[in-house]
């Protein structure tokens, strides 16, 4: 699949405000390290829903004719991705609620309910991202549950290491905070690593033989019938070579998981403190992306094989 | 109704002109236009609603060449109908013609996602997807004779390698051709259940290839000399 920027840009910043406020209700519940102040739980939330809005506008940069984007909200009862938009759609002033209950001191069981609710709709719009992929029963390495338990594990993690990094600068017993994105980060890193395992055998998937239903002697392309290339070709024919993938999963594990968990143990021990907290911070999120460029240019969609692929 | 194609791969020379006479029709057709980017420029590409491929099933000195043109399949279950958020793609419940509202689409690319047959394209200068209408336009117009009420390939195939009509009556000719000559779906392991089929290449006799007659010396100094000449 050809990695569209907008698209990685989208999914990696709304992930990582998504799980920004999630965690900051979890925080702001429990008083983790001392309770973030009021102004501190507002400015959090607010970070986080730039970061969604910034996300879902540059989402309508790879449209080909956003005048018609207000028509995805339509179609809620079959498409995901219609359901994304109307989820975080719904999310919005949910979340707004929330920040204004935390702002204005409202009773407690009012805050706590808008709370809940905000962090419910976070999970169920990166849910939804994930289902967006995960249902398309063309790319095999997209269709498995591995792939929504990717993205939310993925943005959980970004949004956990911004959550400390709050910490950090607020001046809060560090420790939680620390502890929430070990466990995060590291669910996140195994998760991954059983996905790379996973797409990694083909399994029962079409053939050029299923595809063309010549399945009683091997088939090859002799000529795809185009001078040039087509739409399908530059939406559909972009290949990784291997060792560039192998390279950057590599990439992946050291940027996205590794040297964040060494970031927390300095911002443990006291070393380095915000600087550290920073690295872990944009490591954790630039690992996420090219996590997600990767996501899509190692898909392989069936209609290669028309193409002369032998299988997907 | 269930309307659709049968193409046969046997009888199918893979002439193209299926396809130049879908762009002909469509260019100006409901959905049209079908742009051309840089059609006389270094990179010539476009929109087409069908598209020819060609293989090579088995191997020498069984091989055979199939031609195969490709266009949208108008599937039972078709998903690229089910994940379009802006509900612009749509299953005709009369005769099951897939066809996308050109008002309403807004060119995310996800129903060309969503389609294992490629037979989905965007056309960059109306920023919307644009597929195979089964001549949606002209199968049912008044003012043409009946036996030209069928989509443009099929009128104009000279190998009359394709066919059209309702797979709903078991009686219609395609569901007989396809009954009689053993004809399949495309990838039917992803469920999508598509309505046109394809007939398979008649088994023939393989023809015998003699080993190539042994030259004698002169022979042997021609190609010895070709080997040293290099062109």
């Amino acid at each position: 699949m050809h990695p569209a920027f907008s698209v990685i840009f989208f999914t990696v910043a709304s992930g990582a405000g998504f799980g920004l406020i999630s965690l900051l209700f979890i925080a702001d519940t429990f008083k983790l390290g001392g309770g973030f102040s009021r102004e501190q739980l507002v400015i959090g939330g607010l970070v986080a829903m730039a970061l969604i809005v910034f996300g879902l506008l540059s989402s309508t940069f790879h449209l080909a004719n956003p005048k018609n984007a207000w028509r995805a909200f339509s179609r809620f009862r079959t498409s995901w991705l219609s359901r994304e938009g109307v989820f975080a759609v719904v999310f919005m002033p949910l979340a707004l609620i929330y920040l204004v209950c935390i702002w204005f001191d409202a009773p407690l069981w009012l805050r706590e309910t808008f709370g809940f609710l905000t962090a419910m709709l976070a999970w169920i719009t990166v849910f939804s991202t994930g289902m967006i992929y995960a249902c398309l029963k063309t790319i095999r390495q997209w269709n498995t549950p591995l792939v929504p338990a990717n993205y939310l594990a993925l943005g959980y993690a970004s949004g956990s290491l911004l959550l400390l990094l709050g910490a950090v600068y607020a001046g809060l017993d560090t420790t939680p905070y620390i502890a929430m994105s070990a466990l995060i980060v590291s669910i996140a890193a195994v998760l991954k690593a059983i996905y790379y395992f996973w797409i990694r055998s083909p399994g029962l998937t079409p053939t050029i033989n299923t595809a063309t239903g010549l399945t009683r002697a091997k088939v090859k392309l002799l000529d795809t019938g185009h001078t040039h290339g087509t739409f399908l070709t530059q939406e559909f024919g972009f290949q990784i070579a291997r060792q560039k993938a192998g390279l950057l999963k590599a990439v992946v594990f050291v940027l996205g998981f590794a040297l964040p968990g060494l970031m927390l143990v300095w911002v443990f021990n006291q070393h380095g403190g915000q600087t550290a907290a920073i690295v872990a911070a944009f490591a954790g999120i630039a690992g996420a992306a090219v996590e997600r460029w990767l996501f899509f240019a190692e898909a392989r969609h069936v209609v290669n094989l028309y193409h002369g692929a032998q299988r997907c | 109704m269930r309307l659709g194609l049968v193409i046969d791969l046997d009888v199918c020379v893979g002439c193209h002109a299926c396809a130049i006479a879908c762009k002909e029709w469509n260019a100006s057709g409901t959905i049209g236009p079908l742009s051309d980017y840089q059609p006389y420029g270094a990179e010539p590409s476009g929109v087409w609603f069908n598209r020819i491929r060609h293989y090579e099933m088995d191997e020498y000195p069984n091989n055979k060449t199939v031609n195969f043109p490709m266009s949208c399949m108008h599937c039972e279950d078709a998903d690229c109908v089910t994940v379009c958020p802006t509900g612009a793609s749509y299953k005709r419940a009369e005769d099951g013609i897939v066809l996308i509202d050109q008002d309403k689409c807004m060119g995310c690319n996800y129903c060309s996602w969503a389609c294992p047959y490629g037979a989905r394209e965007l056309d960059r200068s109306s920023g919307t997807m644009k597929k195979c209408t089964l001549c949606v336009d002209r199968i049912y117009d008044q003012e043409l004779p009946v036996e030209e009420r069928q989509p443009s390939c099929v009128l104009t195939c000279p190998a009359h390698a394709r066919m059209f009509g309702d797979f709903d009556d078991p009686d219609s000719a395609v569901s007989r051709t396809v009954r009689e000559r053993g004809g399949f779906p495309l990838m039917p392991e992803l469920n999508y259940n598509p309505t046109n089929q394809y007939l398979p290449p008649r088994r023939k006799p393989v023809i015998p290839v003699d080993p190539q007659p042994r030259g004698g010396l002169k022979e042997s100094i021609k190609q010895f000399a070709n080997k040293l000449v290099r062109r």
